[in-house]
């Protein structure tokens, strides 16, 4: 009872910085022992190890390196799509297969509703036993998981329901049958009619956004992390083996790619952070949930009273301009897209003529 | 003009080339043969005995496809700003870049611009693999994006010579971002009735291949190209199988369904050209 707090942590999900905090943990559970055989009292030493662990959580925790986050977005006990389903989504139906190939596992898709929001959910799934994991791939999906993606989301569309995607992939399964079955060009399609589904779509990181896997089921109105989920281009580990010809380097990479929440919401390629219970989503599975739950609402609502025209058109906005530079943003306030086009090339033009005449000469 | 005289035409530059040095061979690695350097270079590198089409960068490949010196590019300076000021292994990806453009003689990883191809006039995308393995990020899908809108704005046809080793590692998430601005940029030349033709080359894997370069209307590849979304080794050490013979080349994307046409880089300019007729409203 004195524990409640930690009551997701058994003793080997420590990660190897919170060296400090498993002490803690021992200390308090030897106290509790010993006050239960010996009937002393020590609620009051109890109450103090709490109070320092709880400072020692925050400690660490609000000074994570990315290479930290990382781990804590891998970390065994966090919340998992299932989880997302069974406290969050009211009457989820689940839909299957890609009406072409076969039934992916590590994609689920299916209708529910979010608060009184219909919604149809879709993420990756990654498992939580053995089986189970093995079954769902370790959440690496197929091209058909990402078909099946598109098939439910253009039903949603059909009956005007919104769309809410849940990532959480180390990537896209990198096979010769994903491969021979055209794992390129599921995602590819997937990328193109997502930014033209005339539904709101909110995508919601909430463990590992691994590259173009992630991106599949990652295009919407809306994109959404956790506060120590990892958005990234490729893993930190083969960053570095490509990179530092060693892929022992992961942290070093890690924190080079800034694939955690807040370096991306400070780069504008992110739209929102949704916080973690203190010590991350893992040592308490209900408030992150909560967390979430409230995001989603909140945002569907607000998707939900912009015209579909109108909707097409922000997301279109905000799809062109990713990754621009602060620059570029501010002169596109003054200067709309078919001027400065016709502008730069112009002036284009003019620099080519000259410095081919440069080199004539 | 004359039916027989178009057929043959293959590209061949008539004009003597003095930047070849004489007696240089190199070994194909197509058919392991040693080749004579210029012979290679004269049949538009391709080898003479196997057809193995060898890498070309994006100024040969423009001189290639496009009418000569119909080619008016567009953001030629256009540079990487570095969004994440990433460093690595005591280096930094903007030395790397400057290394690139010295290396290349170009600033980016694609040339964009209109062109000429047998007097059709379209708007040309062309990678450049001697500049960051021809990797995708901001700037190269800012470019593809320009080159996608002029082509919509001036209802013209759209070609993107592919040639990439996929999203650039060194702008993280901003290279990403880049896969879905291009797709959805497409998306909206394919609603104005834009002719999009992809034309894949050695290599084109990755984030390249998981956006623009699935996403034609036609897609053509060259004989014999690596074309695949994860690369052959990653497969590999993740799946511990040795990958069978052709894996991932234009032959066994054609045999699986995913690309149009197979085409030798000797007929790329009619089979573009004779498309581009067909698909005239
Ligand atoms: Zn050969």
């Amino acid at each position: 009872m004195s524990n409640t707090k930690n009551n997701n942590t058994a003793a080997g999900d420590y990660l190897a910085f919170e060296g400090d905090v498993a002490d803690i943990d021992r200390q308090i559970n030897e106290l509790t022992k010993l006050s239960s055989a010996k009937g002393i009292d020590y609620s009051a030493e109890i109450y103090a190890l709490q109070k320092e662990q709880v400072a020692q959580l925050k400690q660490i925790y609000s000074n994570l390196s990315a290479w930290q986050t990382v781990q804590v977005a891998r970390h065994p006990k966090r919340p998992l799509l299932d989880d997302y389903l069974n406290l969050m989504v009211n009457d989820f139906h689940e839909l299957h297969g890609d009406r072409c190939f076969g039934n992916d596992r590590a994609m689920v898709a299916g209708l529910g509703s979010i608060g009184t929001e219909k919604v149809m959910i879709i993420g990756h799934r990654k498992g939580k036993s053995t089986k189970e994991k093995i079954a769902c791939n370790f959440g690496c999906a197929n091209p058909e998981g990402y078909r099946k993606a598109f098939a439910k989301m253009q039903f949603a569309a059909k009956y005007n329901i919104p769309i809410v995607t849940f990532i959480d992939t180390p990537g896209a399964h990198p096979g010769i049958e994903a491969e021979q079955r055209g794992q390129a060009q599921a995602i590819a399609v997937n990328l193109l009619e997502m930014s033209i589904l005339p539904v709101p779509i909110i995508c919601i990181v909430i463990g590992e956004g691994g590259s173009g896997g992630a991106l599949g089921i990652g295009v919407g109105d809306r994109l959404a992390m956790l506060e120590f989920a990892y958005y990234s281009v490729i893993s930190p580990e083969g960053c570095a083996a490509i990179l530092w010809r060693d892929g022992s380097q992961a942290a070093q990479a890690a924190d080079a790619l800034k694939l955690t929440s807040k370096d991306l919401l400070k780069l504008g390629l992110i739209d929102s952070v949704i916080p973690e219970p203190l010590g991350g989503a893992h040592r308490n599975i209900h408030d992150t949930i909560d967390n979430v739950e409230k995001f989603a609402v909140r945002t569907l609502r607000e998707l939900k009273r912009i015209g579909t025209e109108n909707l097409l058109k922000m997301r279109y906005e905000k799809l062109r301009r990713l990754g621009e530079p602060i620059a570029v943003k501010l002169s596109r306030k003054t200067a709309p897209a078919k001027r400065r086009i016709k502008a730069a090339i112009e002036t284009m033009g003019k620099k080519t003529k000259s410095s081919s005449a440069k080199t004539s000469t | 003009m004359a039916k027989t005289a178009k057929s043959k035409w293959n590209g061949f530059s008539l004009k003597p080339r003095k930047d070849v040095p004489e007696g240089l061979w190199l070994r194909c690695p197509g058919c392991e043969q040693m080749v004579y350097k210029s012979s290679v270079e004269q049949n538009l590198n391709v080898c003479p005995r196997c057809d193995y089409h060898f890498r070309i960068n994006a100024k040969t490949r423009i001189k290639y496809l496009a009418d000569e010196d119909t080619f008016e590019e567009i953001l030629p300076d256009l540079r990487s700003h570095d969004p994440l000021d990433f460093r690595y292994n005591d280096s930094e990806y903007k030395d790397r870049l400057k290394a690139d453009e010295k290396k290349s003689g170009s600033a980016e990883a694609i040339k964009i611009g209109k062109a000429f191809i047998k007097g059709r006039q379209i708007v040309l995308a062309v990678m450049e693999p001697e500049f960051l393995m021809g990797s995708m990020g901001y700037v190269v899908g800012e470019k593809f994006t320009v080159a996608v809108e002029l082509a919509t704005s001036e209802a013209l046809p759209f070609v993107a010579v592919c040639c990439s080793g996929g999203a650039r590692m060194h702008e993280g998430v901003v290279s990403l971002g880049q896969m879905a601005k291009t797709s959805a940029v497409l998306a909206r030349y394919d609603k104005a009735g834009g002719l999009y033709i992809p034309i894949l080359t050695d290599p084109t894997t990755g984030g390249v291949t998981a956006s623009f370069a699935m996403l034609g209307d036609c897609i053509i590849a060259e004989p014999g190209a690596l074309i695949g979304f994860a690369g052959p080794r990653t497969i590999a050490e993740t799946i511990k199988v040795e990958l069978p013979d052709g894996f991932q080349t234009s032959e066994f994307l054609l045999e699986h369904g995913f690309i149009d046409m197979i085409i030798h880089r000797k007929d790329l300019r009619s089979e573009v050209a004779r498309l581009i007729d067909y698909c005239k409203k």
